[in-house]
């Protein structure tokens, strides 16, 4: 497809922008990864002992010289080493983003299976006092933080049930899928409750307007049904915008959602990329944002497909 | 024998408090089993309510029925009453024994689901059908609405048809249960003139075919005259008239009924065209524009990397110049560069080649900006942030002058000019109806002391009886300031009654040019006649609309096409028309 490759085209542009922003950024934050290892002991080293640290760490280059190597290591690659895990960058990555990605996919499929029945129950109660109580719970959901909701999750799980979800280790679906389900649930709820309350607000919104389309109206002149004219003739024309926030939230989620990670103890790229911020473990954090970077590409790719799916007028011009 | 439809004391209100906002105040007619009902009148009249009320639309816009009754006789002759039928039994209805069309065909079908699948979706619903049969009787329907290539058209989504194709599809979804009662809404409002001919010959020929009744909403009394048998005028959601068709059309009781009839257009005599023109009677003077050559293109790119591989060729090579105090109007259908051409005048679209604007010298007190325009739609055209008093300062702050108290001074005195009240000033445009809106826009335009006004479809968004009142305006504004017009239109009835002289557009191309009378009356390029001949006309009664599918020619051309000079024939001193090759 003509489209596909134009847009996959532009991907190592936008990687190569996105990493020399980061490599720049990183390097601008006062410290360095010696000062971060060691603390105030670092003090201590002696200037040879500190220039050994520094070729080991190679920080002894000008910058633009750590950019080429580090370049050079991508094309081949090689994301580097991290200094905290003492593991090549990428095998760091792919330990944590299996948990991510489930939860992002979890929250995601949570927000859409509530958000849009509700946002489409609202359109069609427009005005009514049902209409009214999902706008309300919508509101709420929009302005809860994360943590609040995690923490009284968390207090009514522990006070009212006894029990606490798995925290620590991350047992993957594919070994134990109840264990896995009972451990990511919960902070998919978290996460999920705010991104349905967003799906719900836009879901309700854009129908309300397609419902007052001229081609609503011919559909009732043909005789069809209520659900018929909301579901069929509806809803497909109002989920370009859902379609839309949806592959936002997602690709953030994608991200990794630190504060949700660290209220569950989870070990997800989030937590991962604080922590090596941190440390100025400077091959992790660029390894990581490249990842996500490609992610968020990806997703938007994916969301133009949708697009596409959902729409044909978007389809044939773009053919 | 009793009638199919039987409306008596309708009426409708809208919002919240229904009975406060009565938009239909009493309809009652009766329609026999194949008989055509024109309901006449303006926006605002309550025509299109009351159609939509018939097979209860209307619930779903807000509307409430407040009191009457709609009887209709069913296919086993019970009676039901419409307003207190259940929801289940009304779906029961619409589709199968009541079909409707509407005014935008370009937005009454659903862009995501092919014509196929929404023609079958009223098989499906009434007959029970599915899969092959369903799709068959879809083709069926489409080839009844003459609709070539059917079978193929299946797989369309709308936005790959033009408007015509998409009300015929309209029609054929509308039909496809032979419903014995067919409503359509202004069906030919959004079209062209000579697509909606081909729709009226349509509608007449399955009138004709299927026996069915027909109940047929407009706001131009002329449409009515090929197809009604029945009129009634509306009013502010009142009959304030209704009989046999030649009683309306020969015999208007009504004051209002008058006023319609009198907007309609008499072309063949040529009597109603303007004769204050300023060429002929006295020495040539100055032309106030002169355009030669004038070319519009736009580049068509495609490939890898979006390269220029064609152009569409807009306004190609076109001519014509304009005297102080003259009228030219340039007519056309949509797509045949009529609106590129004002843009380009006025320099909002890049034009190339060889061409010129001359404009007459500036005399004293007159600003440097000579070119004026007003928009075709007085709602969108004027910024709802602003007070009339900065809409009117626009204009003077934007070409460097300042607001003062001669400015203010000439504000008030436009304003008493357009015959809007002193007080208009410190108000917002939403304030203003769409004829006083429009009245602030030629203010607005005169702000400069212009000496040409393009106007581009100023009138088209009005109603028939504020038309009348904005065209006279324009004309006493002409006398007074010696204005210039271009006026650009599609709709030959206004024309008649504004141009001194006549450009017709096709294709990008002046195909005939001459004096208002000489071209209306006597019309000579092909083009020309087949547009005139479809305006509907109350003086051709019943005359049977010819089916013409002829579709305008594709504009885009090769990189580096250059057309061939154009061949004129002259008919008159000042008449020309193109000479087909």
């Amino acid at each position: 497809m003509n489209y596909l490759t134009r847009r996959l085209v532009t991907f190592p542009f936008v990687l190569i922008g996105v990493s020399s922003l980061v490599f720049v950024a990183i390097r601008m934050v006062p410290g360095d990864s010696i000062t971060a290892m060691l603390g105030t002991d670092a003090g201590l080293l002696t200037p040879t002992q500190r220039e050994a640290l520094a070729v080991y760490f190679g920080i002894d280059q000008p910058w633009f010289v750590q950019y080429g190597r580090w370049l050079l290591g991508l094309l081949q690659g090689d994301l580097g080493i991290s200094v905290t895990y003492g593991k090549p960058v990428f095998e760091v990555i792919l330990k944590r983003f299996p948990l991510t990605l489930e939860l992002a996919l979890l929250s995601m499929i949570i927000a859409l299976s509530v958000g849009v029945p509700a946002g489409v129950f609202a359109a069609t109660h427009n005005e009514r006092p049902s209409d009214l109580a999902v706008r309300i719970v919508a509101m709420i959901g929009q302005s809860t933080p994360s943590f609040v909701l995690g923490l009284l999750i968390i207090y009514a799980l522990s006070a009212g049930f006894g029990v606490l979800p798995i925290m620590g280790e991350f047992s993957p679906l594919w070994q134990d899928p109840l264990a896995n389900l009972s451990q990511l649930i919960f902070p998919a709820i978290t996460l999920g409750f705010a991104f349905a309350a967003s799906v719900t607000r836009i879901s309700r919104s854009a129908m309300l307007d397609i419902l007052s389309e001229d081609y609503v109206r011919t559909a009732r002149s043909k005789g069809a049904s209520s659900r018929s004219v909301t579901w069929r003739h509806a809803l497909p024309n109002a989920l370009i915008p859902v379609v839309t926030l949806s592959g936002i939230e997602f690709g953030y989620l994608l991200g990794g959602a630190v504060i949700v990670e660290q209220i569950y103890a989870l070990p997800g790229l989030g937590r991962m990329v604080l922590g090596a911020i941190l440390q100025r473990d400077y091959a992790l954090v660029q390894g990581t944002v490249l990842f996500i970077a490609l992610n968020f590409m990806i997703v938007n790719l994916l969301v133009d497909l949708a697009y596409f799916a959902l729409d044909p007028r978007i389809r044939l011009r773009d053919r | 024998m009793n009638p199919l439809l039987s409306v008596s004391g309708l009426r409708v209100g809208f919002g919240r408090n229904p009975e406060a906002n009565e938009v239909v105040r009493g309809v009652s007619f009766d329609l026999a089993a194949g008989e055509t009902l024109a309901i006449v009148g303006e926006s605002g009249s309550g025509k299109s309510v009351t159609a939509l009320s018939i097979n209860r639309l209307v619930d779903f816009g807000g509307g409430r029925i407040l009191g009457g009754s709609i009887k209709l006789r069913r296919a086993e002759d019970s009676v039901l009453d419409l307003t207190t039928a259940t929801e289940r039994q009304l779906t029961r209805i619409r589709g199968a024994e009541i079909g409707m069309i509407f005014q935008e065909p370009m937005t009454s079908l659903n862009p995501v689901l092919t014509i196929g699948t929404q023609i079958e979706e009223s098989f499906r619903l009434h007959r029970g059908l599915t899969g092959r049969r369903a799709t068959a009787a879809a083709r069926d329907a489409l080839e009844r609405v003459r609709i070539p290539d059917a079978a193929r058209r299946l797989n369309y989504y709308p936005n790959q048809l033009s408007g015509g194709m998409l009300q015929r599809v309209m029609i054929a979804t509308a039909l496809a249960c032979s419903p014995r009662l067919l409503i359509a809404d202004e069906p030919t409002t959004a079209l062209d003139v000579t697509v909606q001919a081909q729709i009226m010959a349509l509608l007449a020929e399955l009138k004709q075919e299927t026996g069915m009744s027909m109940i047929f909403i407009t706001h131009d009394i002329g449409l009515v005259a090929g197809i009604a048998d029945k009129v009634v005028v509306m009013q502010n959601g009142q009959a304030v008239e209704q009989g046999e068709l030649s009683q309306i059309l020969d015999h208007p009781q009504h004051p209002y009924t008058q006023h319609l009839l009198h907007a309609v257009p008499h072309f063949a005599s040529g009597r109603s065209t303007r004769s204050d023109g300023p060429r002929g009677n006295m020495e040539p003077a100055a032309a106030a524009l002169k355009v030669q050559d004038l070319m519009v293109r736009f580049p068509v790119t495609g490939g890898f990397f979006g390269r220029a591989t064609g152009a569409v060729h807009a306004v190609e090579g076109v001519d014509f110049d304009l005297m102080p105090g003259e009228t030219l109007a340039i007519v056309g259908e949509s797509g045949s560069g009529k609106s590129t051409t004002a843009r380009a005048i006025l320099g909002l679209v890049r034009s190339r080649g060889s061409f010129t604007i001359g404009v007459r010298q500036a005399d004293a007190g007159q600003s440097a900006r000579p070119v004026q325009m007003v928009f075709q739609n007085p709602y969108s055209s004027l910024n709802p942030r602003l007070t009339v008093e900065s809409l009117l300062a626009e204009p003077v702050i934007a070409t460097g002058g300042r607001v003062n108290a001669q400015t203010r001074a000439k504000m008030v005195a436009l304003l008493d000019r357009v015959s809007l009240p002193e007080n208009s000033l410190e108000r917002y445009p939403h304030e203003f109806s769409g004829g006083q809106r429009q009245r602030l826009c030629i203010a607005r335009a005169l702000m400069l002391n212009p000496s040409v006004v393009v106007l581009d479809e100023a009138v088209s968004a009005l109603d028939v009886s504020v038309q009348a009142k904005v065209l006279e305006l324009l004309v006493d504004l002409q006398r007074d300031y010696g204005l210039a017009y271009l006026f650009i239109s599609h709709d030959m009835a206004v024309v008649e009654r504004i141009a001194h002289r006549i450009a017709v557009i096709y294709a990008g191309q002046i195909v005939e040019i001459g004096d208002a009378k000489s071209v209306l009356s006597a019309p000579q390029h092909p083009y020309t006649k087949r547009l005139i001949a479809a305006v509907p006309s109350i003086d051709r009664r019943h005359e049977h609309y010819e089916l013409d599918t002829r579709q305008v020619p594709s504009l885009v051309r090769p990189l580096g096409f250059e057309p061939g000079r154009a061949e004129w024939t002259q008919f008159g001193p000042d008449h020309r028309a193109r000479a087909e090759t």
